[in-house]
């Protein structure tokens, strides 16, 4: 078991206790502890469950690598799921729960997937769960969701504040360990802009751990050193607990910084995400080493070589009282002497190798350490923990040649620089034979905007796994970015020189990537490759034999490398078994692409402030205030919020609609239009760029004139409708829809800067400028009357016309258009004076019974008359023809945009679906988009349909309800009866009758 | 995350503060245009591995089109220029001239 040792712990505070839970369970660690240290000290080996066949999993390493020690962290609103135990820093109240069994940790019925483990190979879920079709949504997805899946989402709104901040350095140096330490000091002296980076919480990387002596001093000294110089550099940023996630174009790169994530509820933001501008980054991110392939190494208490030596010398925690330690190379060696030397017992070390004997092997001999050299586990007694291990011959089949009682073991692969970062930009690999890893080609780095190297890798991650080495490569990088940069700063300052370091002697390694290296199939099936997603040997092999020869296509296909883990462990050993099935050097096989995040970052991080009411503007009228005030209901439009309609008292919405309808068609309503679109255009090819644009003739409207516009894209499908005004000779103004005004305007700008540049045409969105009011009813016109002024007669200002004046005192421009049906007056005024015009209509239409009415009357109203609304008739595939606005569309012109895609096939072919209206039988209201059924089925075994409802509403007008819809042959088709298939099996009949239900001629909004 | 010269505002803008605009120097096609030259001016875009001409809109900016000559594949910009033009300004090939030699300007 594992436990707490009585001394040492370079980073504990023996008189700091701090209280937590596991489970439930009250436990105490120490200040200093990872909460997976402060788990192991507490005895706790088994930590969650694996994913697929519920094993029981324990720690198997001390850091960011981590992939079996998730749990859910905090509770409530601050609930985080899928934390690594290792990365998560131990406070006072801490509170854990582990994941992915039920009902406990410790007797989990999804157990019971690994004794029919044998039945679910790779990809089963591809081939066993085909047939019957229903039971997969019944039957098989349900049950899969519950038993899979990782962490849970919390439930609640997080308390929580988190923040984005913005930082331009020269340099970005990531990793704080002695070779980013030295990058970073490197590039500061030279004054250069740096920021230094650890996703840790401390400094110095594996250094201090290692029991590395610079200048003769411990690691530690060193590093208090170099960190005291930077600080006092004004030019140098340092981060800790700032983990780069991802490293993008041009030197941009994200880091997440778990800011008080360790101190919750202190005030300070919970996360913050940093987006730099970097000119060039250094990444020394180290490397992280592998495990090895063995039957049982992922019962609790098998763990890497370097976590049992991290969790010794950092926090004191050993994972049991006898180790024995299983490696391919002198590294682990260490693990053995950090063990004995704590006065642990290291009953043996397995060695792969057929003969161990460097400086490394000959201090664990003398310190009475028995050394197995090409040997290997042929297997791990114990379910839930290790109770021994059995040895065999590496070069064997696995015969057992003696058993070792043990309750820990520590194994080692050999190392992998972290190459994630230098990747994800594009920067490629090398396959370093002598240690059996991938490492950055310096001959193929990413590339910034100027063509020169972006990223330089540093020490470890560079593939430099001695200390001297790793130091004077962060120096090397340094001076290359500094190079690159092109500041000449390089040249500036002599080299400081680099502290001494004892020479190391390092027996070579050897690549293992089974144990032993003929192991038999049965015993392959136990092998894991990747813990977190139980990827075992054998499920490679089974994808090789399968043919999944593409690494990308093996990796889907059995989970290699994939979920939160992102094959962290399990990349190296997965390619080359995939490599030795295929029967090809690994090189030829290739990694998967590296993507960012490096590591999860939670949401929170990525929302920032964006949330509730920062989550996006809200764009308001001049009049939104009296709107709030006279108890509208909000529609969101875009960013605009718009009256739905306005309830009295006890009045329900759909009353109100009801209301303000009659209001509007008996007497006067009142809408306020000023989120329509205002495009100026102007200039003396104005006429001519708007023929372009719109469908219809517009060079031709006389001042004084309003005309109803299409606007169609060269797809020829129609993206925006509207009234547009010729306010003088080179000037018009284009009405939009609410949606559309940004949009139209970047079109019209995009086609006059970049197609017809030459063309003299100015435009403008006034739209935010000008307060429009729309008085729509058969006493409109009286009403304007009242408020005196400019003459609203229907000869001086007929239907389809504009005049500018006074009204009441205000200078407007008064137009004569109606979405309604109704006589209607537009009027705009400067959107200062928006809310001044609207209270005095208010006032002065008391007398006449005056209602404002909302955005749901507009839709009823425009509905009744047949109006077409973008976004509602139209889809993006709908084009004008389509729905009887073939008048629309000038025969006269040579060219306008859409021009030529309206004489492409499919937009002439006669059975495309077109505009009528729809009169249910029942009087009932039609369910908006509902599908009218054909005869047959198509292809898929589908009901074949002809035609789908566009608009839906109930009709105060008539009564009853009305509909607009896209019927295959539908204007040929009146009075025909189509049957809508509704939810619950209902079945609901409309006729088929003309799109205009109310007025037909049109004689009501021409008086 | 690109970063690209705004040729109007002289300033390096942020890729969140451009709208892209897709394969610049497209020419269009009228009404008067066969099928496939139509078909090919609205739907087939060249998608290179490497120099490539695109149209961006400063649009957190000063509003005006832009055209990058830049390389897909190493990032490298060769420059910007302003969208008024049908073909790329001498300066621009020649700096991608120098990068990529033997490249020709392809309209």
């Amino acid at each position: 078991m594992s436990l707490r040792l009585s001394s040492g712990g370079r980073l504990i505070e023996r008189d700091r206790p701090l209280d937590f839970t596991f489970n439930g369970r009250r436990l105490r660690g120490l200040a200093g502890d990872s909460l997976a240290s402060a788990l192991l000290a507490n005895g706790q080996m088994l930590v969650g469950r694996s994913f697929k066949y519920h094993r029981p999993r324990g720690v198997v390493a001390s850091g960011v690598e981590e992939p079996n020690a998730l749990v859910g962290l905090g509770r409530g609103g601050r609930f985080e799921p899928n934390r690594r135990a290792t990365t998560v820093e131990l406070f006072d109240g801490l509170e854990a729960v582990s994941q992915n069994h039920w009902p406990g940790l410790g007797f989990d019925l999804g157990a019971l997937n690994d004794l029919a483990a044998r039945f679910l190979p790779a990809g089963f879920y591809y081939k066993t769960f085909m047939a019957p079709r229903g039971a997969w949504e019944k039957l098989f997805e349900p049950l899969i969701r519950r038993a899979a899946g990782l962490g849970r989402a919390p439930e609640e709104p997080d308390p929580d504040g988190y923040e984005h901040f913005h930082v331009h350095v020269d340099v970005l140096v990531i990793g704080g360990g002695i070779s980013g330490l030295q990058a970073a000091l490197t590039a500061g002296r030279t004054g250069a802009r740096v920021m230094l980076v650890e996703q840790g919480p401390h400094w110095g990387g594996r250094a201090p751990v290692e029991g590395v002596r610079l200048d003769g001093r411990p690691a530690a000294e060193w590093v208090d050193a170099a960190l005291g110089e930077l600080e006092r550099m004004g030019n140098v940023h340092l981060r800790r607990r700032a983990m780069a996630v991802g490293v993008y174009d041009h030197g941009y790169a994200l880091l997440h910084e778990r800011v008080a994530a360790h101190t919750p509820g202190d005030g300070r933001p919970r996360h913050r995400l940093w987006k730099v501008r970097a000119r060039r980054i250094i990444t020394a991110t180290g490397a992280l080493e592998r495990p090895l392939a063995f039957v049982g190494n992922d019962v609790p208490g098998v763990m890497l070589a370097s976590a049992v030596r991290d969790y010794v010398v950092n926090w004191a925690v050993a994972p049991g009282r006898r180790t024995v330690v299983v490696t391919n190379n002198d590294d682990a060696y260490r693990s053995a002497l950090v063990l004995r030397e704590a006065g642990l017992e290291v009953p043996a070390i397995v060695d792969a190798r057929p003969q161990a004997d460097g400086p490394l092997v000959q201090r664990a001999r003398e310190m009475g350490i028995r050394v197995v050299s090409g040997s290997a586990i042929a297997g791990v007694k114990g379910r839930r923990r290790v109770r021994g291990v059995r040895l065999c011959a590496h070069e064997g089949e696995g015969a057992v040649l003696e058993e070792i009682a043990c309750d820990a073991v520590a194994m080692s692969g050999g190392w992998s620089p972290v190459v994630h970062l230098w990747s994800h930009c594009g920067g490629k690999l090398l396959w370093e034979e002598g240690q059996a890893h991938f490492r950055p080609d310096p001959q193929r780095p990413p590339t910034g905007a100027d063509g020169a190297p972006l990223v330089f890798a540093a020490g470890n991650a560079n593939g430099r796994m001695e200390t001297a080495a790793a130091l004077a490569d962060g120096q090397v990088a340094a001076e290359a970015a500094l190079k690159a940069l092109g500041t000449g700063r390089e040249r500036g300052g002599a080299r400081a020189p680099l502290p001494a370091v004892a020479p190391e002697e390092v027996a070579p390694m050897l690549p293992v990537w089974l144990m032993p290296r003929k192991a038999g199939a049965k015993a392959r099936m136990k092998m894991w490759l990747d813990f977190q997603n139980d990827v075992k040997v054998s499920d490679v092999e089974l994808a090789a034999r399968e043919g999944y020869e593409s690494v990308e296509h093996t990796k889907r296909y059995t989970t290699l490398g994939m979920a939160t883990d992102q094959g962290k462990l399990s990349n190296i050993n997965g390619l080359a078994v995939l490599s030795e099935a295929l029967g090809q050097p690994v090189p030829q096989t290739g990694t998967t692409t590296f993507r960012p995040p490096w590591a999860p970052v939670s949401f929170g991080a990525i929302a920032g402030e964006a949330r509730g009411d920062l989550f996006q503007p809200v764009r308001e009228t001049p009049i939104h205030r009296w709107h709030e005030t006279h108890g509208a209901h909000w529609e969101p439009v875009g960013q605009w919020r718009r009256p739905y309609a306005y309830p009295r008292d006890g009045e329900s919405l759909h009353d109100a609609v009801i209301r303000e309808v009659r209001n509007a068609r008996q007497a006067v309503g009142l809408l306020d239009a000023s989120t329509l679109g205002k495009i100026l255009v102007r200039g003396p090819d104005a006429g001519r760029f708007l023929d372009m644009i719109y469908t219809n003739m517009m060079s031709t409207l006389k001042p004084g004139r309003c005309r109803y516009g299409l606007i169609c894209n060269e797809n020829g499908f129609l993206i925006d409708d509207g009234v547009v005004v010729r306010l003088d000779k080179e000037t018009f103004l284009c009405h939009t829809t609410t949606g559309g005004a940004e949009r139209i305007h970047e079109h019209m700008e995009r086609w006059l800067q970049t197609e017809w540049w030459d063309w003299r045409v100015f435009t403008a969105d006034l739209t935010e400028q000008y307060a429009q009011i729309a008085v729509v009813g058969p006493k409109a016109r009286a009403l304007l009357e009242r408020l005196g002024g400019m003459d609203v007669s229907r000869e001086s200002l007929p239907f389809m016309e504009w005049r500018a004046g006074e009204l009441a005192g205000f200078a407007v421009r008064v137009f004569r258009i109606s979405f309604s049906g109704e006589l209607s007056y537009e009027i705009a005024v400067p959107a200062g004076q928006g809310l001044a015009l609207w209270e005095r209509l208010v006032e002065e239409g008391a007398a006449f019974g005056i209602m404002p009415y909302g955005t749901e009357a507009l839709h009823v109203m425009r509905a009744e008359k047949g109006f077409i609304m973008i976004g509602d008739e139209t889809d993006g595939t709908v084009i004008p023809q389509d729905l009887g606005l073939g008048w629309a569309i000038s025969k006269k012109k040579a060219d306008y945009l859409g021009k030529r895609a309206h004489q492409r096939p499919h937009m002439t072919d006669p059975n495309r679906w077109k505009l009528v209206g729809l009169e249910t039988l029942d009087g009932s209201v039609l369910p908006d988009g509902a599908y009218a059924a054909a005869e047959g089925v198509n292809e898929n075994g589908q009901r074949k349909v002809q035609g789908r409802v566009t608009s839906s509403y109930f009709s105060p007008t008539l009564g009853r309800g009305i509909a607009l819809g896209l019927v295959e042959h539908g204007p040929e088709r009146m009075g025909e009866v189509l049957a809508f298939p509704a939810t619950g099996g209902r079945i609901i009949r409309a006729r088929i009758v003309s799109p205009v239900f109310y007025d037909k001629d049109g004689e009501k909004q021409n008086v | 995350m690109l970063i690209l010269e705004c040729p109007f505002c002289g300033i390096m803008a942020d890729e969140t503060e451009l709208a892209p605009g897709g394969e610049a120097h497209v020419r269009r096609v009228g009404p008067e245009g066969s099928d496939e030259a139509f078909e090919a001016y609205l739907f087939m875009r060249r998608n290179p591995c490497g120099v490539h001409f695109e149209l961006w809109r400063h649009a957190h900016g000063c509003g005006r089109w832009f055209i990058a000559a830049r390389n897909t594949l190493t990032l490298e910009v060769y420059g910007t220029y302003p969208a008024q033009t049908d073909r790329p300004p001498a300066a621009i090939v020649r700096a991608i001239r120098r990068r990529v030699p033997g490249w020709e300007w392809q309209p």
